[in-house]
């Protein structure tokens, strides 16, 4: 699942038309995510916004140019799933691409903006947020 | 007692008749948040803006006069609800919230200074939790704690260690929103009284469940809102006793509440116009008077029997599922609501799980965060029940908890 691609994702969630399939299918990559180290589970690195505790580091690959690793995970399974979604979305791209990627876009395509509620969302977005700020830094830092 | 004709009650309720997508039967187990609308409240506000509406207190024409009528009513359904002695003791708010905020801001700051005691504990909901704070912060008085057993009751035995001459309000909920449990009301008045405090009951969860009667329970202040009572969203009642009405300072200023406005200063209405500024909740307010009718058709006895057996049903099923917690007292001590965690199951992928079913439950801390810490758990999930709920519900909340069990793969 590591190496997951949201191009795969689109795909997986195209067989998958009923809206109760794509949750189980996201509870299977929430229990498929790798397990952030339990010294990462800091205050700093919480994202504010979301209902169950979510941490998120990021970790620059200093090939050339850079590229972002995430790794995040939350207490909940379903949150973890959609953690696995952004890591499709994000993971192994250079800090330019990731500041250009739409992330709305994504999760409409992938149905997550209906099925979602508006607090879920919110905390879909803080993630987002927090991904984009830590890729800006990555941009500061090559 | 007959029992409540709990297939006929539910047909009074429009939302229960309509089948979720896939045909899956609507399970709402989260009155403890709001409460689902009769037909009869639904119509009644309709039949307001329909047949008469017209803004409140102002007009002579004739819409006028038959909206002032309906809203005197309603504050008189009010009244005998919860057995207060004058209407002028009723005002409307926008709910329990800005009720127990009225008490706190309009008579607390008048009557406390720094030195003086809030009685609180840590199973109060933060809108009787942080408006005490509030105070407190401002007169420099101090809030004290009265002790929560292991189960989740209030420990009246060490009662004598908070509360003295030096306390002047005691807040109390009348039945938590996380535990179900039901507090001494009575006991508590007295003891207030006999330290020389007044007694502020949060009723949000008590007053759609239990009979009120302020006077014989000595309550001094009591705050609910009509959400949870079967009424419209937008509405509360704050019921004071006359004499500290009179003492309690309005906090919205405007149209209304005024007696004279100079130039220079203004004088106030008497209660409950003065704190009703501005143009209330009109609709909400009548239809308020309607949902306490349909809960007087029902009886509260029958309401409360219902409620009890299907409470029990549930604290006894629950208690099969493996790895289960259920928060707060035996059935004994407690309204109709259960807060529990499964262990391994986080209460969000619990709650998002029972959805999928069509079982609605809430999770999270349900405002109250104190309790949480003290219970040491971030989050529950919380079942509720309300008079439409019957043991058919908690059948389908039992399948549906085993559904997310074997989904989260603790099965
Ligand atoms: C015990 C208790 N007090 C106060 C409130 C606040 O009620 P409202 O949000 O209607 O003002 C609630 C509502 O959840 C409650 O359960």
């Amino acid at each position: 699942m590591q190496d997951l691609t949201i191009e795969e994702l689109y795909e997986e969630f195209e067989d998958l038309p009923d809206w109760d399939e794509r949750c189980d299918y996201l509870i299977d990559l929430g229990f498929s995510l790798p397990e952030l180290p339990a010294e990462s589970k800091t205050e700093e690195n919480r994202v504010h916004g979301c209902q169950s505790n979510v941490w998120l580091v990021a970790d620059i690959k200093k090939s050339n140019p850079p590229t972002v690793e995430f790794l995040a995970n939350s207490d909940a399974v379903i949150v973890n799933g959609l953690i696995a979604v952004i890591a499709a979305l994000y993971s192994r791209k250079t800090p330019q691409e990731i500041i250009s990627i739409n992330a709305e876009e994504a999760f409409k395509k992938l149905g997550l903006e209906r099925h979602l509620s508006p607090q879920r969302r919110n905390g879909l977005y803080s993630m987002v947020q927090r991904v984009r700020e830590l890729a800006v830094q990555a941009e500061a830092q090559s | 007692m007959i029992p409540l004709d709990i297939e006929a009650v539910r047909g009074d309720f429009p939302i229960l008749q309509k089948p979720l997508p896939k045909g899956l039967p609507l399970v709402y187990l989260d009155s403890g948040a709001s409460a689902q609308k009769p037909q009869c409240v639904i119509d009644k506000e309709r039949e307001v803006y329909e047949n008469y509406y017209a803004n409140a207190y102002r007009g002579v024409y004739r819409f006028g006069a038959i909206v002032d009528e309906e809203l005197e009513g309603a504050r008189e359904k009010v009244r005998q609800f919860i057995r207060a002695e004058h209407s002028d003791e009723i005002v409307f708010t926008s709910g329990c919230t800005m009720s127990l905020n009225l008490v706190a801001s309009g008579w607390g700051k008048r009557n406390l200074k720094a030195g003086d005691e809030i009685l609180i504990n840590e199973m109060e909901h933060h809108a009787n939790f942080v408006p005490w704070q509030q105070l407190a912060a401002q007169t420099g008085a101090t809030c004290r704690f009265l002790p929560l057993t292991d189960d989740g009751r209030l420990e009246m035995a060490r009662i004598g260690e908070v509360l003295s001459d030096k306390t002047k309000i005691v807040a109390v909920t009348g039945m938590s929103n996380m535990l179900g449990t039901l507090n001494p009301i009575d006991e508590l008045a007295k003891k207030a009284h006999d330290a020389g405090a007044v007694i502020v009951v949060d009723g949000a969860q008590s007053v759609p469940h239990e009979h009120t009667d302020v006077v014989a329970s000595g309550i001094d202040f009591l705050a609910f809102s009509g959400h949870k009572l079967y009424g419209p969203s937008g509405v509360g009642v704050l019921y004071g006793k006359r004499e500290l009405l009179e003492q309690t300072a309005p906090i919205l200023f405007g149209g209304h509440m005024i007696d004279r406005v100079y130039k220079d200063h203004s004088t106030w209405a008497s209660s409950p116009a003065k704190f009703e500024a501005g143009t209330i909740q009109i609709a909400q307010a009548i239809a308020l008077g309607a949902a306490i009718d349909y809960m007087g058709t029902l009886g509260m006895d029958k309401v409360q029997e219902h409620e009890r057996n299907v409470l029990e049903y549930a604290y006894n099923r629950l208690q099969e599922i493996p790895g289960m917690r259920i928060y707060g007292p035996g059935v004994e001590h407690r309204g109709a609501i259960t807060s529990f965690t499964i262990d391994g199951a986080h209460p969000e992928d619990l709650a998002q799980l029972l959805d999928r079913k069509g079982v609605f439950v809430r999770h999270g801390h349900h405002c109250t965060m104190p309790l949480h810490d003290l219970l040491g758990v971030s989050a529950t999930v919380r079942a509720s029940f309300g008079v439409y709920n019957s043991r058919d519900d908690v059948d389908a909340l039992m399948d549906a908890i085993q559904f997310a069990c074997q989904r989260l793969r603790l099965t």
